[in-house]
């Protein structure tokens, strides 16, 4: 019931908007009718009404009329409208996206595009979505009505920033999991609805790029909770099926011959998926596609992760040398270095820059591994006897 | 986004600003509601921003307490001297980025003290950790 209800709540807004109703007062009376569902299907006999859709529809309908009565009768002409055909599949998947593009706005902080697109195009209640970002229910219902105000003035009706859209579902995706939906799933259902409703490469880069990161997401933990480096994980727990799915889907993309940053990140991460074993992986390839990366992007970030197999594929001294160039602030540019100088052989500063990077980890888990990788080139240097 | 601690200290901080000198139960009645209520419009504004999460205050009373062995009662010290850095209380925020994080936590150290004059006690401002991101490498 809950993926139905999901997969409806933009269906739905988007025929309320088509109708004439005001975004932020049909968003607000779609998540009404929302909640109202979530306690009243159950309840009936097939677990939910003959026509789901329109059975939302007309409450939220009424939802949005009671609202407006507490102004004014001056809407009661809009009842009539309920009547009127529904929209056909091409312009539900119309909806979507512009709804997307919307909720998405570059006027928006990151943090209140994520809300609202979670909200009004995802499906989730209020409740669910502050859970799954440890605040208070308050909290998030005035970050979400704020993001409305902002976009208010936005039309709804013309095609929006696509990058900005990516970006939203990548952050969500990039979340993960800590209530009891898992953002990381939610993410590559918004996307694959997005994929199957536009044409761009971009777009499949990105469906591709989550699909084989999840698909590893698994072996990235010890049971203790301790992260695994990829070259350590347990590549027989991989999910074999998702990543074909998205390696396929990247491949048809890249078919395209429209490169971006997604499509080249996620062929990346399909040449980390495709190597049996760590041994095996095409480095020089990995190098071929971030030298891509950093020319889409030209980031600092992708430059230090490009040292890295630069380091793989030309040694050690090679990457360090790019390190080296990079800012000192640059985040985990202190624990490249120190994985460098441990393959370079300089166990003394690697064991030190470890540490420095352990102090400015940004999460715990990250913290945890980089103090370990430290306490263990200092026992090994206080037990010069031992390997 | 990302949760931060703004700590409140009964004493503490690089150095002591004049107008935080006196103890609060020297300020008139007034001062000290004006105080509360700055506090609580504090929390008001976070709140409308969306992006107040929690705020506490705590009693001065406090004991340190340790394990000392199995079997053994813990170990306790205090109450504390006046003079030990105490922390008041705290409110956590989740905001969009540390400077926004600062600016909030020079908000809440304009809270009037005696005189109706901004206390500009210090404030410390602590990240929290976050989970680890879904892809990183």
């Amino acid at each position: 019931m809950d993926d139905l209800l999901r997969q409806l709540v933009p269906q739905v807004l988007g025929v309320l908007v088509r109708r004439g109703a005001d975004f932020a007062a049909a968003e607000d009376a779609v998540q009404d009718a929302l909640i109202e569902a979530l306690g009243r299907w159950p309840k009936l006999p097939a677990g939910q009404p003959d026509d789901p859709r329109a059975w939302l529809v007309t409450v939220a309908w009424r939802k949005l009329l009671d609202a407006h009565r507490s102004e004014s009768a001056r809407r009661r002409r809009e009842l009539r409208e309920l009547e009127q055909p529904f929209p056909g599949p091409t312009e539900q998947a119309d909806d979507t996206l512009l709804l997307l593009f919307l909720c998405c706005h570059p006027s928006l902080s990151p943090a209140s595009a994520v809300a609202l697109t979670l909200r009004a195009v995802g499906g989730l209640t209020t409740r669910q979505i502050a859970d799954a970002y440890l605040v208070p229910e308050a909290t998030m219902a005035q970050r979400i009505s704020r993001a409305k105000r902002t976009v208010s003035g936005q039309r709804l009706d013309q095609p929006g920033d696509l990058g900005a859209v990516l970006k939203v579902l990548y952050l969500i995706f990039n979340e993960g999991y800590s209530g009891d939906v898992d953002l990381a799933v939610e993410a590559i259902r918004l996307t694959g609805q997005l994929a199957a409703g536009t044409d761009e490469p971009e777009v499949a880069g990105l469906l591709a790029l989550m699909l084989i990161h999840h698909a590893r997401r698994g072996s990235r933990f010890a049971p203790d909770g301790s992260l695994v480096p990829l070259a350590e994980q347990d590549r027989t727990c991989w999910d074999t099926v998702a990543i074909a799915e998205g390696v396929t889907i990247l491949q048809h993309a890249l078919g395209r011959d429209r490169l971006g940053e997604y499509q080249a990140q996620a062929a990346i991460a399909a040449l980390h998926a495709d190597a049996r074993t760590a041994e095996e992986t095409d480095w020089p390839q990995v190098l071929e596609w971030y030298d891509e990366l950093l020319r889409i992007t030209d980031s600092p970030v992708v430059a230090l992760n490009r040292a890295v197999a630069l380091g793989e594929v030309d040694g050690p001294l090679a990457g360090l040398r790019v390190v080296e160039r990079l800012p000192d602030d640059l985040p985990r540019r202190d624990a490249v270095l120190a994985h460098l100088h441990e393959r370079a052989g300089n166990l003394a500063e690697a064991q030190r820059l470890y540490a420095v990077a352990a102090r400015a980890a940004r999460n715990a888990a990250e913290r945890d591994h980089l103090t370990r990788q430290a306490a263990r080139l200092h026992a090994r240097a206080s037990r010069p006897s031992a390997t | 986004m990302a949760k931060y601690l703004l700590l409140k200290h009964y004493r503490g901080g690089p150095e002591r600003m004049p107008n935080c000198t006196a103890p609060m139960e020297e300020w008139t009645p007034e001062e000290i509601s004006a105080h509360i209520g700055f506090m609580n419009h504090v929390a008001d504004v976070l709140r409308e921003r969306g992006e107040f999460v929690d705020a506490q205050a705590l009693s001065p009373e406090g004991t340190f307490v340790r394990f000392d062995a199995e079997g053994k009662p813990p170990v306790t010290d205090g109450p504390f001297a006046e003079t030990k850095d105490l922390i008041a209380g705290w409110m956590l925020i989740d905001v969009d980025s540390v400077e926004r994080a600062h600016e909030a936590a020079a908000f809440l150290s304009s809270a009037p003290g005696p005189g109706g004059k901004p206390l500009q006690e210090w404030i410390e401002v602590r990240p929290f950790l976050e989970h680890a991101p879904a892809v990183t490498d």
